[in-house]
Parts: structure tokens; C-alpha cells; sequence
């Protein structure tokens, strides 16, 4: 299963960024074969708008199945859920610690947006 | 003769000189049009209070993706420098609010799976107040897209006359759609180290679009004298300086104009009618 985790840094030690849109990276997690790869967000931060949809487009074309971060907007969420990723919030520690809890099945995917859009 | 009343920072009396300036012109035997640009809150209706006789929508195109045509090529995706699509592995989805209507996407798509609809962004509504022709543009609640409805405001204003546009506040896109091609800028401040960072941007932008620009200073009598050092260092003409008055403040707060309500104020704002006049005769002669 592959994973993607919002992350202030590249490593599995970075903590998470509790952003999604504007997450400074994103790491995508193999939780098989715990290999890893970080996607630099530097455009998504930088966007005057649309940063949500456009990293959802982004981390569901990288194939992951899970999407794990802080807060998660409607735009995105709307994305993510169209591209058939499921979404955990509230997601806090390094990204390591998130891989941890995913495998041990102590986190559960949202069904809605938990902050509001910054445009809209 | 168009002149616009701009001001950099807001708040410091752009909409009562524009409506008093605008109230008075008809009198002198020009027809004069009122129009507020400031589409996210326009106020200059409460104090000229004008009977609406028309309103059009103003929209903005927004793509419609054909599922069958697309070939998920991603082209749409890639110019929209808005994030308004969401290429994914299987489908293109628009999100209609953060879209600017600039066409991009159509013109790219290699399939013509992307056609056009109009979302209605807001309204231009026109009237009259008396002798003075009124304008004003209306962004709807919750929309963020000012320029196109000051554009559409622009496009209705008569060729013909004196026309006082009622600029936003700052020095933004709306402010320069508003102030584009005007013959005159007349700037409202006020002598507060704020007034004077505003004007110092406004007074910029203005330059940089090649407009002419005097200067009103409101409630000249308080604050600092930075603002007319610096309008001396500049070389920017100050043409009216209007005192702090409470029974000014008292009469705006009623939603009335103080030309009407406040004695000795029309005398001070004839003066800028009357150097409006001047700008119009020497316009004309060139």
C-alpha cells in the first residue's frame, strides 16, 4: 500500500505539516517494501490559489492510496475523494510515527473536509 | 473627461468627495455621470440615493469539460495558472470559484472537449439621481473576482460629459482597472503617517500608468505634515484641503451628503468642480 504524508521536510524523521495544499513536502510511503520518496511542494506553497487542488492532483497521480496530514480543505477533499484517496486528518508526529500508526490500524480516513477553503 | 477619485488607503473620505463632486457638476451645465468602482462594497448609492432603472449580470466563462472528447492529456491543467483543474488519473474536474474566465484551457485542449459557460460573478446597475447619471458595479457575496465587474462597470460608462469614478481603496488590480485611461486622478488623503504610506503606493501607480494626479487632503487640520512635505518634495498639486468637522462625520454616519448638510462645505467643493471644469475646457481646446 502506498501512503502519502505531508511533510515539513524530506525524511522520514521531518515531522508532519499539518497543510495539506501548502505542505512544504510530500513523502509517499511504500508500507510493503518501506521504501520512500519525497515530492518537493515548493510550487503548492507558492500558489496564489488552488494549492488544495492542485496537490491532490499531484499525490493521486503518484498512485498512493492513503493521504495522511493535518487538516485537509473541501477543494482537495473533493479531489482526493474523486481520484478515490482516502483522507486521515489530524495526523501529528513524523512521518515515520504516521507510517507507524497507518500499519497498526489506529487511524481511520474522514469523510469530509475539517477546515474550510481559503477562496471559496 | 473622466477623473477618478482614488485615495491608496481607505477610509479617508474618497466617497463623500466623489458624490459631492458629482452632485454639484450637473449645475453647471454638464452632464455628469456618477460611477462606483468600488464593486466589493459600493456605498455611493446610500448618499445620492438613485432610482435603478437597469441591471445586467457580468460573467466570467468557465470551462465545461466533454468526458467523451477528453483524453485526459493534461494541456488544460498545465496553463491554468490558477488551479482551477484537477488533472487525475482518470477524469479533469473544474472548480468554477477559483477559475478567472481567461480561456486558457479552451484554446489548449487538443480534443475541443472544453466549451464555455457563463458564471454570473456580478451586476452593473444603472440609473439616475436627479440630473446626475448613476453607475455602479456589484460583486456578489462570497465571489473574489472584482476586475471583471469594475471592466464591465467601465465599458457602460457614456462617452459623452463628465464622468467621476469612485475608486476602490489600495492600489490592487481593481484600482487599476479603475484609473486606466482616466484623464485625471484625484487622490483623497488624510495627513497620518498611514495616509501617507497609502498615497506613496497609490501616487505609483498611478505614475506607472502614465495619469496626471492633485491631491485632496480631508481633515487637513489634524495629523502630521508629512503628507504636503511630501506632496512638495514630489511636485503633486494639492488643490483642496478640507478641515476635520463633526457635523462632516455626523452627516455621513445620517447616509447624507454634507454639500446638502453641511454648511461651507459645497463652497470648498466647488472649488475642485471648478478645477474639473478647467481641466475639461483645456482638454477640449487641445
Amino acid at each position: 500500500m502506498k501512503i502519502a504524508v505531508t511533510s515539513r521536510g524530506p525524511e522520514m524523521t521531518s515531522d508532519v505539516d499539518p497543510r495539506f495544499g501548502r505542505a512544504k513536502w510530500f513523502v509517499i510511503v511504500d508500507t510493503e517494501t518501506g521504501e520512500s520518496e519525497a515530492i518537493d511542494n515548493t510550487s503548492g506553497v507558492e500558489a496564489g490559489s488552488g494549492a488544495g487542488v492542485q496537490a491532490a492532483a499531484r499525490v493521486a497521480g503518484s498512485g498512493v492510496e492513503y493521504v495522511l496530514t493535518g487538516h485537509c480543505g473541501p477543494n482537495a477533499f473533493r479531489t482526493l475523494a474523486a481520484a478515490g484517496v482516502k483522507i486521515i486528518t489530524s495526523v501529528t508526529g513524523t512521518v515515520e510515527e504516521a507510517v507507524g500508526k497507518i500499519k497498526d490500524g489506529e487511524l481511520s480516513p474522514t469523510d469530509a473536509a475539517d477546515v474550510n477553503g481559503h477562496w471559496t | 473627461m473622466k477623473v477618478a477619485i482614488a485615495s491608496g488607503k481607505g477610509g479617508t473620505g474618497k466617497t463623500t468627495v466623489a458624490t459631492c463632486l458629482a452632485h454639484l457638476l450637473p449645475a453647471h451645465g454638464q452632464p455628469t455621470t456618477y460611477v462606483d468602482c468600488d464593486v466589493e462594497e459600493p456605498n455611493g448609492h446610500i448618499f445620492l440615493g438613485p432610482r435603478i432603472e437597469r441591471s445586467e449580470n457580468v460573467s466570467i466563462p468557465i470551462p465545461v469539460i466533454d468526458h467523451e472528447l477528453c483524453t485526459n492529456c493534461g494541456n488544460c491543467c498545465e496553463i491554468c495558472r490558477f488551479n482551477a483543474l484537477a488533472c487525475l488519473p482518470k477524469k479533469v474536474m473544474v472548480f468554477p470559484s477559483l477559475c478567472h474566465g481567461c480561456g486558457g484551457c479552451a484554446l489548449v485542449c487538443p480534443e475541443g472537449a472544453i466549451t464555455e459557460m457563463p458564471r454570473a460573478i456580478g451586476v452593473v446597475e444603472r440609473g439616475s439621481a436627479g440630473d446626475l447619471g448613476f453607475l455602479q458595479g456589484r460583486l456578489a457575496v462570497g465571489e473574489a473576482l472584482a476586475t471583471p465587474v469594475v471592466r464591465a462597470v467601465k465599458r457602460a460608462v457614456p462617452e459623452r460629459g463628465i464622468v467621476i469614478l469612485d475608486a476602490p481603496p489600495g492600489t490592487s488590480c481593481p484600482v487599476v482597472e479603475t484609473i486606466r485611461g482616466v484623464d485625471w486622478v484625484v487622490m483623497v488623503t488624510e495627513p497620518t503617517p498611514f495616509g501617507l504610506n497609502d498615497l506613496k503606493l497609490a501616487v505609483g501607480a498611478v505614475r506607472k500608468l502614465g495619469l496626471t494626479t492633485s491631491i485632496v487632503i480631508n481633515r487637513s487640520d489634524v495629523g502630521d505634515s508629512g503628507v504636503e512635505d511630501y506632496c512638495k518634495e514630489e511636485g503633486l498639486d494639492v488643490i483642496l484641503k478640507i478641515p476635520h468637522s463633526r457635523t462632516v462625520a455626523e452627516a455621513y454616519a445620517r447616509g447624507e451628503m454634507p454639500v446638502l448638510a453641511v454648511p461651507g462645505y459645497a463652497d470648498m467643493l466647488e472649488k475642485l468642480a471648478d478645477a474639473v471644469l478647467t481641466r475639461m475646457r483645456e482638454a477640449e481646446k487641445r
